[in-house]
Formats: structure tokens, sequence, C-alpha cells
């Protein structure tokens, strides 16, 4: 099994160590999984995440090759900002999904997931153009920093001003890459870092008192509240953007039209998809995992791809690939749980509001 | 007289005639971590040994609760359910079913408590 450079410090903090991606990862430290989790909504917690793939691409044809490989846009995004989109496959379906930043017209940095990314590579190596180059960044790791006192964290801990950074934007920072963003719908950051500078840095953010060490499955339950997909489970190679109700990567405007996959995209864009991923929460009593088959009276509708508990809302949510003319926001469904059937409800996602920087008002001169 | 056996899959069961109380012993609780729900099984229902009766939902999993004997569950802790913090080793409150026993053998196969001490710390 492969370790991060973070895994001793890991396994010195008591943490339940345990596979995923290939890593020896902390699902959780001795505090556990809800007590992370509102430490994190609470204050700031840290996340190893070094599992996953960092990847810069490169060269004069860059913004077409990621046009080609993603239904996003990519040549009016500025540079030094972020975008959440996903790599196609030909079926329509994704075969990733990922955060690209824009550095300058000719070069991207990309986050993949950490299970994904060998097979991500090999996908966009094999539609590589003359004029584009990726590098695997195997020497870089990766800290989450997320909660409402990420940025007063950075300052303090790390003397990292981030007043003037937005949500969804990227700053250097010697030789740090400081991204903006996260996967739990709070303020914070992902910082890059070299694999060497990891153990000094985690522990000096350990250090500040608003910072705990967060494991996967408070990731794992950060993420759910707030309707964000885990690929694998919630999306995946046989998931369309559109049935995965994420067509908002794809900008306003849609003004990529020649990605791959497109013509499923288009084709559900404008005759609709069969079934689609809502959120569900659980009125009954229990919790409800992947895998749950979902019924309307004696109809099966759907399953659920995503389930936990939600610390937030102290109940069982989940989320679901519904068919779409079962789909109303509201109704009343029930779960089947061990043959079991517990009521729920079809709703909205995220379940609770996100909390992440509000875009900065430049003053007008 | 009562006394009190464990298993190795961290029950614990006072067993008081041919009746057995069944309940999780503090070291499975810790493992368990976080729990939110509590899945208790109809009165009357016959239960083999090593049989799952009861599921402790935590936040991130499911856990099964295996019957330590053959028999038929008499009662059910419904009080649990709204109080899971007691969901432990104590016989009073933490008890989870109540099985009425086929073969009191079954039980006395079972680790007294320096014997379950000893395989746990045999864990760590």
């Amino acid at each position: 099994m492969k370790k991060t450079p973070l895994h001793d410090a890991h396994v010195n903090a008591k943490a339940k160590m345990a596979e995923f991606a290939g890593y020896d990862m902390p699902i959780q430290y001795p505090d556990g999984v809800m007590t992370e989790h509102n430490w994190t909504r609470d204050k700031a917690g840290i996340f190893d995440v070094s599992h996953m793939g960092q990847i810069t691409i490169e060269g004069a044809d860059a913004t077409a090759f990621l046009e080609k490989l993603t239904p996003s846009v990519f040549s009016t995004l500025k540079p030094n900002k972020a975008k959440y989109t996903v790599l196609m496959n030909d079926d329509g379906g994704m075969v990733d999904d990922l955060i690209v930043t824009k550095l300058n017209d000719s070069k991207y940095f990309a986050v993949v997931n950490g299970a994904c990314k060998d097979k991500d590579i090999k996908w966009m190596q094999s539609h590589m153009t003359a004029d584009v180059m990726m590098v695997h960044l195997e020497t870089r790791a990766l800290i989450a920093l997320q909660g409402p006192e990420a940025e007063s964290v950075l300052r303090e801990s790390l003397s990292i001003d981030t007043a003037d950074l937005n949500y969804m934007s990227y700053m250097e920072h010697q030789d740090f890459y400081i991204s903006r963003l996260g996967y739990t719908g709070e303020d914070g950051f992902e910082i890059s870092l070299p694999n060497e500078r990891a153990e000094a840095v985690w522990h000096k953010l350990l250090a500040h008192k608003s910072v705990k060490a967060i494991g996967l499955a408070a990731r794992d339950s950060l993420r759910l509240e707030m309707g964000y997909p885990l690929y694998g489970h919630d999306i995946d190679d046989t998931t369309s953007p559109i049935e995965a109700d994420i067509a908002w990567i794809m900008g306003r405007k849609r003004a990529n039209k020649d990605f791959i996959g497109a013509k499923r995209v288009f084709d559900e864009l404008e005759n609709g998809a069969m079934r689609k991923r809502v959120g569900i929460k659980i009125t009954g009593k229990g919790v409800a995992r992947e895998g749950a088959e979902v019924f309307d009276g004696d109809t099966k509708i759907g399953v659920l791809t995503s389930g936990g508990f939600s610390p937030s809302l102290q109940s069982a949510i989940g989320q679901a690939y519904i068919d779409t003319n079962a789909i109303e926001t509201g109704k009343t469904i029930n779960v089947r749980v061990r043959n079991r059937d517990i009521e729920a409800e079809i709703t909205n996602m995220p379940f609770r509001p996100a909390k992440t920087k509000k875009t900065i008002q430049k003053k007008a001169a | 007289m009562s006394t009190v056996k464990y298993t190795k899959d961290h029950e614990w069961l006072k067993v008081d005639g041919d009746t057995a109380w069944v309940g999780i012993t503090t070291y499975a609780r810790h493992a368990l971590g976080d729990l939110v729900f509590l899945e208790l099984p109809e009165v009357g229902r016959k239960v083999t040994k090593g049989d799952d009766f009861a599921v402790v939902e935590s936040v991130k999993a499911a856990s099964e609760i295996y019957s330590p004997v053959t028999g038929e569950i008499v009662e059910i802790n419904e009080a649990l359910q709204d109080n899971l913090d007691d969901l432990k080793e104590d016989i009073d409150t933490g008890w989870i079913v109540k099985v009425k026993m086929d073969n009191d053998a079954e039980a006395a196969e079972l680790m007294d408590k320096p014997a379950y001490d000893e395989f746990v710390e045999g864990l760590d």
C-alpha cells in the first residue's frame, strides 16, 4: 500500500487507518467522525488529501485539449481561476471529476481523484496532441484546510495572507500552490506543496488552537451534506453530467459543443434524461446507505448512491438516482434497508447552504 | 446466580437461568464510534448462534450484532434507541435483547471476564 508524506503523522496521532485509493489513509482520529465533522463546520480542519493526483497541462493546445476532454469552457476563464468539471468518455459518461485551474493561456493545474489518477492520465494521454504536455506532480503533497477560521489560521500559522483571494481562485506563495476551494462547503483552501515540506506544515497548522486533523470519514459526511458527488459512487463512467444534475459545469451559454461524449449530453439536454441525481432526506427511523433501493409505493424508482448520517441536520441523508418521471421535490418515498421500508423525501441539494467565501468586490478607484 | 460471558465479536451476555441478556462491550462501543441508530429485532424471532439480530449505525457505516447463543428473542430494549449512550457494558441499561436459550451449554463455552480482557489486550 502506498503512503502519503503525512502517513507517520496520522499513525502517531492514533488515527484509524485503512486503504483508500491504494493508500493507507486516516479514516478518523480519536475524536471521532461527529466531532471532526462539527469542528470543521465551526472552526477549521486539516485533511491529508495527498493521495489525489496533481497534474499540470501545458502547451499551445492546452485549452483546446481541455475543451475536448471536458464539457466546460476554458478559453474565457481568467488566469488564476479554478473550475469544477469532469473528464468525459465517448459514451457521455464520466472518467472522473476534477478541479482545473488556469495558470495562464497555455498552462493549467488539475487535481483529480486519487483512485482515478492513473486511469485519468492514460485517458488524457490517449487524446494528447503534439502541443500538449502533461506532468504528474508526484513529488507534491496536498493539504486541505477547511472551515470558517481557515483564512485566519493560514495567516496566523503560516503568515499567508489570503484576504484578497476569492472563492475558486488561485495564488502561489513560495512553493505553495494555494486554491480557495474545497469539498466541505466551508470557506477554505487546498494547499499543494513539496512532499518534503508537508509534515512540517501539517504540524504548524495543527499547533493552531482552532485546528484539528480530520479523517476521510468526516470528509465524506461533510461533502454529502453539500450534495457534492463522490466519483465511483454518485457519478461514474455510466452517468452523464445531465443525469448527475451538474449541467452548470457547461456554463450558462453551453458554448463548448464539441467535447468527447457531447452527443448524449445534448440529447439529454433537449429530450431529458431518464434518471437524475437528487437529494434524499430520511424522515423515518434509520440510516440508508449506498445501494439501498428507493420506492414510490410498490414501484422501484431508483437507488441510493451515497447515504449516511448528517451531523448538521441530525438526520440521515443520501443521494440517489431517481427515474425522472418520479421526481417531485418534497414527495414522500420509501428507502428499503434490510427489507424494511423507511420513510424519506426527495429534496433539493445542498442539504445545508454553502458557506464558501463570498466574492470580494473591488472598491471603485 | 448469574454470570457474565463474552464473545470474540465483543458481545457480553448475562446468563440468568435459561435467559441471556445480550449487549456489546466497551471495546466494541469504542470501535463503533459515534452511533446514530439502533435497529432491533422483533420479539419472538428465533436466532441461531452467530446470526445477526441487530444493527447499529454510525455516521459512516452499519455494523451487525451477532447472537452468541441459539434461542428465541423474548424481550428487546426499546429504550436504548433513544439513549444510544447506554449501549455499553452495563447490565441494567445496556442490554439489547434477552434470549431464551435452547442450550445453555453454548453460553458456558464463552469467555469469562479475565479471558476476554486478555483477548482484547492481544488485539491492540
